[in-house]
């Protein structure tokens, strides 16, 4: 789960971090209020919307006053923000923040992410901080420096010591990087982070070490022990059917093709994407029905499927293990009772309880084309779809 | 014979009295699986499938002599379930649990550091030795006995696998569920060096999905150690960037993990890559007749 900058500093605050003044603004009238409550030489309006890249896209606006504040405000509130991590369609900005401007002498970055060959957290520390991290990989490696944390001990303070030298923080300010950088990996820990990023990390003129961004994402798995973390959800950034999709535990993505699709399984899902497209079909969704599915999530996950107005064609895709094809059967005759069903439906069943699966279907009345296998539904669906 | 499980392994079921738990524990005592125990907190002395319950694991064994233990206990619950088996010095625990939170899973691998026990999973179907046990989650009645291993990180598409080739008339060895999470137990080097060292496994299919490197990994070992042929899918090649697929472990990030470069590395180190999840079980036999093994791995009736 991702959460707004604004949201990420206030935890960083609660585990010690330190990150510039700054409130919330949903309308310039707020905005303007927050800047004069922080009475700084400088503010800081920056767009809050679930993606990097703001700055470049006039997310990010320094005012020298207030008229400044409530121009900027008004003038970044309710636009469409495109960055490289939006998409083309971009992403409208509904939340301010409103932060005092500080005197920065020199940027840096610092990561926390779980690291899958060492099955550890690692910390990551960079001297090149602003620009994108995946960028120094690529062209200077060098520059990137890690420490492996033991989860017993947690980060050693001589290992932030080392990676504050290693990026050259300044003598006098590498005892106040440790705690930044102490604080962050405790945030990381307690809040079942995936990912922690501070980019750019600052140092300051009057010698603070500062969080000048805030990127924090969680382990979806973890949230349950989240209460707090969960209340930060902002349905505004996601995806309408995902939103509908997650209440009933089910994994879907939207993307952008015609051929609606129902599997069981990840990694099957993935694969039928993947042979839709080998034969000249393309996909609506990915949906990993799972494998605790009842009935009527799946009949849930076949109304999402059909609300998507782009789907010409269902392709049900199951390989029953933990999943019974049964249960498949019920849900898909369920759904196409309560919401009708005039596109073609493709369906390939085998493994548990595949027989019951099979005559649930063929008893239903209800016009399917039944495939023998993956590549048959595949090409079935893609030539019901182009005709 | 193959890796991990065989007809004599002895088998308890951790969570045994939940429902997913009670309808496989049914379907492994039907495929033949020594089911010899079962364990959840507080319903010790009741049975599940006439298979005896105990309140804790240690008691389980005490008393069943059981060496593998599988999973179906709640994510919040499954590491404290496997630190259990570990401590109850099983040899193998296969967990099939979804969803446990990754940092629960940090500490799990790092407890488990220098002790007896492997994991299997989690997130994963399980494991199966052909006609003799099966202990996990996969439909039983794809599988036949034969000389072909199976290494997956996805549960359907092992399925898939299994299926192509028993149609096809070739059998399988073993059949191993690694998950599809970022940390789990074992990963492809360690299956591919049980199959490369046991004598029923004449070659090995190795099916793999995006994100994180344990494919290229698993393809620079295969390259320098591995005796038998290998053929290699993997799943996600469209997949969007910067998209969980489902499995928390199959995300694309920072343009590394992608299928397109996976592939690339599994075919530099001589892996042949089935092109659609549909000619899996194909290019497997091409690859056997190459080699001079189809007659051997055919499944004789």
């Amino acid at each position: 789960m991702n959460i707004h900058e604004y949201q990420g500093k206030q935890i960083l605050r609660e585990f010690g971090v330190k990150v510039p003044n700054g409130y919330v603004a949903y309308t310039v009238d707020e905005a303007v209020e927050a800047a004069k409550k922080l009475g700084s030489s400088v503010t800081v309006v920056k767009a809050q919307i679930h993606a990097g890249g703001r700055g470049k896209a006039g997310g990010v606006k320094v005012a020298k006053n207030l008229d400044e504040v409530r121009t900027y405000a008004d003038e970044i509130l309710g636009k469409t923000l495109v960055t490289h991590q939006t998409g083309p369609e971009g992403k409208e900005v509904k939340r301010l923040l409103i932060e005092e401007g500080c005197d920065i002498q020199k940027e840096y970055y610092i990561g926390v992410v779980l690291d899958r060959a060492t099955s550890r957290v690692v910390m990551m520390a960079s001297e090149e901080g602003g620009t994108e991290i995946e960028e120094v990989a690529a062209k200077t490696p060098e520059k990137i420096f890690k420490e492996v944390i033991d989860p017993v001990i947690g980060l050693s303070p001589y290992q932030a010591r080392r990676l504050a030298f290693n990026i050259n923080i300044p003598n006098e300010l590498v005892g106040k990087a440790v705690s930044f950088m102490m604080g962050l990996y405790q945030a990381f820990v307690e809040k079942d982070c995936s990912i922690a990023e501070i980019n750019p990390l600052v140092t300051t003129g009057d010698g603070e070490v500062l969080a000048l961004d805030a990127k924090l994402n969680f382990d979806d798995n973890a949230l349950y022990r989240h209460p707090d973390i969960v209340e930060l959800r902002d349905l505004d950034e996601e995806d309408e059917k995902e939103i509908e999709a997650s209440k009933y535990d089910l994994s879907y993505i939207a993307l952008d093709g015609n051929i609606g699709c129902m599997v069981n399984g990840a990694g099957l899902a993935m694969a039928t994407m993947d042979i839709i497209k080998y034969y000249g079909g393309e996909p609506a969704n990915f949906l990993d029905v799972g494998g605790g599915a009842t009935a009527e999530k799946v009949t849930e996950a076949f109304k999402i499927i059909l609300s998507d107005p782009n789907v010409k064609g269902i392709f049900v895709n199951i390989f029953g293990g933990i999943m019974k094809c049964d249960v498949i059967a019920e849900g898909v005759v369920e759904a196409t009772k309560q919401v009708g069903l005039e596109i073609p439906l493709v369906v390939r069943l085998e493994g548990t309880n595949v027989e019951l699966g099979k005559k649930i279907l063929q008893d239903s009345g209800l016009n399917i084309t039944a495939a023998d296998s993956m590549a048959d539904g595949a090409q079935k669906i893609v030539s019901l779809v182009s005709k | 014979m193959g890796i991990y499980l065989n007809k004599d392994t002895k088998v308890i079921v951790q969570g045994i009295t939940g429902g997913t738990a009670r309808f496989h524990t049914k379907q492994m005592l039907e495929y033949g699986t020594k089911i010899v125990g079962g364990v959840t907190p507080k319903k010790g002395g009741t049975e599940v499938e006439g298979v005896p319950v105990f309140n804790t694991l240690q008691e389980a064994v005490d008393e069943t002599g059981a060496t593998v233990s599988v999973i179906y206990v709640p994510a919040p619950f499954a590491a404290d379930a496997i630190i259990e088996a570990v401590d109850a010095e099983l040899d193998l625990v296969i967990c099939i649990t979804e969803h446990i939170p990754v940092l629960d899973m940090v500490k799990v691998k790092r407890y488990m550091e220098g002790k007896k026990t492997r994991l299997i999973g989690p997130n994963c179907p399980g494991v199966i030795t052909a006609d003799e046990c099966k202990v996990g989650i996969m439909p039983g009645y794809i599988h036949k006995k034969g000389h072909i291993g199976v290494v997956s990180r996805s549960g359907t598409l092992t399925y898939e696998a299994v299926h192509q080739l028993t149609q096809r008339g070739y059998g399988q060895s073993t059949a191993v569920g690694i998950g599809g999470d970022p940390v789990n137990g074992t990963n492809f080097i360690d299956v591919l060096k049980e199959f490369n060292e046991d004598p029923e496994t004449e070659a090995v299919i190795m099916i793999g999905e995006i994100g994180g490197t344990a494919e290229e990994e698993a393809a620079l070992w295969i390259k320098e150690n591995m005796k038998k042929p290998v053929v290699g899918f993997i799943g996600g090649a469209t997949a969007p960037p910067g998209k969980r697929m489902g499995h928390a472990g199959a995300i694309i990030s920072g343009g590394k993990g992608t299928a397109e470069e996976k592939i690339r590395v599994m075919k530099e180190c001589g892996i042949a890559v089935a092109e659609t999840p549909a000619v899996i079980g194909e290019t497997m036999i091409k690859v056997l007749k190459e080699k001079g093994l189809d007659e051997k791995c055919r499944t004789h009736a």
